[in-house]
């Protein structure tokens, strides 16, 4: 037993000591070399070796941390505006902008790469944040389903015809990401109220409601391999049906799934540098370096979105499989923080939630 | 022993609580509050809000009722009966109850949406908590009282209404009011299993926050909840300072079945025991050999192949090593902590009033305190933004109550009956501390320190919001596979499921040996 509380002490003081020392990846020997800290959500993924090889570049190591999903990363943002956890930001999106703004989270820079960019995507003429890829949620179809000649449902009025009832699975704007925009795809392309009636029309033809996208894509939908589901219609996003050849089992080279455009809605991620930052400089590095050709092609096969440069080339599986949408609904960011609880508290109204 | 003593005892636990639970958890309902004072009126005026306190309060009861309903012949045929295998039995029933709620979630993923789904996931999840504390009553009862009843002509049933069930209704109090505070907090079950209408205060929390960016109204949630776990554990300790027979721990109690009647209701509780434990798990292992063409170890192979090479790469062996480490050293926290408290509660402390103290950090949400970390250690001295020492110390947090509630009866009984003879023979109250109470101990305590590590290993609220995505533990890698799309994931999922559930088991294989050294040398 004395052996047992020995142990307790020497780990106790373990644990105190340990917590002394700051983990840092400066080394000694390189005293102008700069750390800094890319906070993002769980989603973000870079090549190692395209990161390292601006490390070594600029002489800037940068410590990628998540800060959970991406309504905790903006959480954690707008909690510690003025005093942040990290110097530079990836991972907003355009719907969180207005209440991001409104706490005075970031600083403004306009990147020398600006030109290179998609101009519909600029949402911020201040440039407080600068746009790094977007991706569109929109309905994924499984096309074994619609075999031998059947019209195929195209926009979001078809979704409510009587020929394609009980096949649409969407998810929860309370609870799901996904199923939040495509709630707003819906207020865009029919008004408020408008969506009401559209939703009700939905909801008499059958609609099914799930709470998150995994339950949604993988219990609901036919079209996911290794699922379970029967639904031949699915809320999910634009590059699905990338992702269903790139983790395919045994490998296939055409997705059994595909979008359909009409029904998008445009969610675009930001990077930003965080006010209160005490390395400027190397902030503006790091965002450029999210702009640059080797990061915004690694961008479509690490988180499955396209790059917002339009100097980027696409992979193959890309041009393949990925669909093109041209035309998203969009609304002001403005108008969706104004409104967003409103509208699915009216939403949870209309079909019972 | 001096109030001082006990004080100076107490000190570093209260210290810990203060710093790592009260301040995060009162800086983030403040910074809360503060930014929206209307937001208590907005909240509470809302009809939906009322909906979800009303699920969270009649589910938790129903959970509640339902798992005593199962628990109780199982506790009472495994701490009653001896028969072969009954070790293994006791650690299969505790596997559960150490999952993390992904992996049960999974397990029950066939019947998601409908509130069956739910209260099956609940009991199937807290029956080892029935099984526990109320067996461990049972089986400091001597079996000669028992057959004394019997010699008096009491029938089995009367026996066990009239002798055994009055003797452990404390434990029974103690064992509902845990299962109601885990069934009433419910996140994971609920946010994998759960269907329109089927929300609990936590998991509205959740989304306030993750969707709405609304922490006002999380705040004034999160208040709510605060408020009726303290009622509850409250009204736990003022039921318990009524509670009459004080048990005087005897040797091992079980004896083989007599009758046919007790050997046919011996077999069909431990049978059902079994297959309510094995069945859902086993549609788990069965998905995670499942491939394309038949049976396969590919989902095992391949784990995380799909990030291989990026900064957040999911490497299974890492992520074990991650899980194992973090757990340990969250372990060593909580026995240390759960320890003190427990050694200040056997010499003399209010138990039951420091009970309802520790035990508040498993009844608030993981959610909020995750942002309250944020916000509490922003500044120097504490500015532990991004260190790895949180997440050990979030789990200590969770894990802890369980150290006081393992360690602290059994030294306060062996206390009793050894200290004070030691005392009596002149130690001082340390030398009979050390040399006669805590040395009966060491099974308890060897408990403790399992049951510690395996919550932790098990705990993903708090974990996923404060572990650095670069060393993921394995229930954060396991809900991180489930969030990208593609056939490979969900095997690949289970696949990782399955080797935490291997891990888990083995470790409750090693507590249930503990728990036969602790009540056998007492």
């Amino acid at each position: 037993m004395r052996r047992a509380i020995l142990y307790a002490a020497a780990i106790a003081l373990v644990v105190v000591g340990c917590t002394q020392d700051k983990p840092t990846g400066v080394s000694p020997g390189a005293p102008e070399a700069v750390t800094i800290t890319l906070l993002t959500h769980d989603s973000f993924d870079v090549t190692r070796a395209v990161l390292r090889e601006f490390e070594d570049r600029s002489g800037i190591t940068v410590d990628v941390v998540a800060a959970g999903d991406a309504g905790q990363l903006a959480n954690r943002l707008i909690l510690a505006s003025g005093n942040p956890e990290g110097d530079v930001a990836f991972g907003v999106d355009n719907d969180q902008l207005a209440d991001l703004f409104a706490n005075d989270v970031f600083m403004s820079y306009a990147s020398t790469f600006l030109a290179d960019l998609a101009p519909d995507l600029v949402l911020d003429d201040q440039h407080r944040v600068t746009p790094v890829d977007h991706g569109e949620v929109c309905v994924n179809i499984d096309m074994r389903r619609y075999v031998g000649g059947t019209t195929l449902p195209s926009s979001l009025d078809d979704l409510a015809d009587p020929s394609f009832r009980d096949g649409l699975v969407v998810e929860n704007p309370a609870t799901s990401t996904p199923g939040l925009a495509f709630l707003l795809a819906t207020v865009a392309a029919y008004g408020d109220p408008g969506f009401e009636d559209y939703w009700r029309r939905l909801r008499d033809n059958g609609v099914t409601v799930v709470d998150g996208w995994e339950q949604a894509y993988f219990g609901e939908f036919s079209g996911a391999a290794g699922g379970e589901g029967t639904h031949p219609m699915v809320v999910s996003y634009a590059t699905s049906p990338v992702a269903e050849v790139v983790y395919s089992d045994p490998p296939i080279t055409v997705s059994p799934t595909r979008v359909l455009t009409d029904t998008c809605y445009r969610q675009v991620e930001f990077a930003g540098i965080l006010r209160g930052t005490e390395h400027e400089a190397a902030a503006q590095q790091l965002v450029d370096f999210l702009l640059s050709r080797p990061f915004q092609e690694d961008i479509p096969l690490r988180m499955f979105v396209y790059p917002a440069s339009t100097h980027a080339r696409l992979p193959v599986v890309f041009r393949h499989n990925a669909a093109v949408v041209t035309d998203p609904y969009e609304l002001p960011s403005a108008d969706v923080a104004a409104h967003r609880a409103d509208w699915v508290a009216r939403w949870s109204d209309v079909m019972g939630q | 022993m001096t109030r001082r003593a006990r004080l100076a005892i107490l000190a570093l636990p209260v210290a810990f609580l203060l710093v790592f639970f009260v301040f995060p958890f009162a800086s983030i309902v403040w910074e809360g509050l503060a930014s929206d004072r209307s937001a208590i009126g907005r909240v509470l005026g809302e009809a939906r809000i009322r909906d979800v306190i009303w699920f969270t309060l009649w589910q938790a009861a129903i959970s509640t009722t339902l798992t005593l309903a199962v628990g109780l012949p199982i506790a009472y045929a495994l701490s009653r009966f001896a028969f072969r295998g009954r070790a293994a039995v006791e650690a299969l029933v505790l596997v559960p109850f150490v999952l993390p709620t992904v992996v049960v979630g999974m397990a029950f993923s066939g019947m998601r949406g409908s509130i069956v789904a739910i209260l099956v996931a609940h009991v199937f999840f807290n029956i080892a908590v029935v099984v526990r504390v109320v067996g461990a009553a049972w089986a400091t009862i001597d079996p000669e009282l028992e057959d004394a009843a019997e010699e008096l002509g009491a029938s089995g049933w009367r026996r066990f209404t009239q002798v055994l069930l009055p003797l452990a209704r404390p434990a029974i109090v103690s064992a509902a009011t845990l299962v109601f505070l885990f069934t009433f907090t419910s996140f994971g079950i609920i946010l994998l299993l759960g269907g329109a209408g089927q929300t609990t205060i936590e998991v509205e929390i959740f989304r306030r926050t993750s969707q709405q960016l609304d922490l006002s109204a999380a705040a004034v949630l999160a208040l709510i909840q605060l408020v009726f776990v303290g009622v509850l554990l409250v009204a736990d300790a003022v039921l318990a300072s009524r509670r009459g027979v004080q048990l005087t721990p005897t040797g091992h109690a079980g004896r083989a079945p007599r009758t046919r009647g007790e050997r046919a209701f011996g077999a069909v509780v431990v049978m059902g025991a079994i297959a309510l434990v094995v069945l859902p798990l086993w549609r788990l292992v069965r998905r995670s050999f499942a491939g394309p063409a038949g049976i396969t170890l590919a989902n095992y192979l391949h784990i995380g192949e799909g990030r291989r090479g990026g900064v957040f790469e999911i490497a299974p062996g890492a992520a074990i090593w991650t899980s194992v480490r973090t757990a340990a050293l969250a372990a060593a926290i909580a026995l240390l902590i759960g320890g003190l408290v427990s050694i200040g509660v056997a010499l003399g402390a209010k138990s039951r009033g420091i009970w309802a103290i520790v035990a508040v950090p498993l009844g608030v949400s993981a959610v909020t305190l995750g942002f309250g970390y944020v916000v509490a250690f922003d500044a120097d001295p504490l500015d532990l933004r991004g260190s790895p020492w949180l997440v050990p110390l979030a789990q200590a947090l969770v894990a802890m109550p369980f150290v006081v509630r393992i360690v602290a009866p059994a030294l306060a009984a062996a206390h009793a009956s050894l200290g004070e003879s030691a005392a009596a023979l002149g130690a001082s109250p340390w030398q009979a501390l050390r040399d006669a109470t805590m040395p009966a101990c060491t099974g308890a305590i060897r408990a403790a320190a399992l049951f510690a590590f395996v919550v932790a290993l098990g705990e993903f609220g708090a974990t996923a919001f404060l572990a650095r995505a670069d060393h993921p533990t394995v229930p954060v890698a396991i809900a991180r596979l489930l969030g990208q799309p593609g056939s490979a994931s969900i095997g690949q999922a289970s696949a990782l499921a399955v080797i935490l559930l291997v891990v888990t088991a083995g470790a409750s294989l090693a507590i249930g040996r503990g728990r036969l050294g602790w009540s056998g040398r007492t």
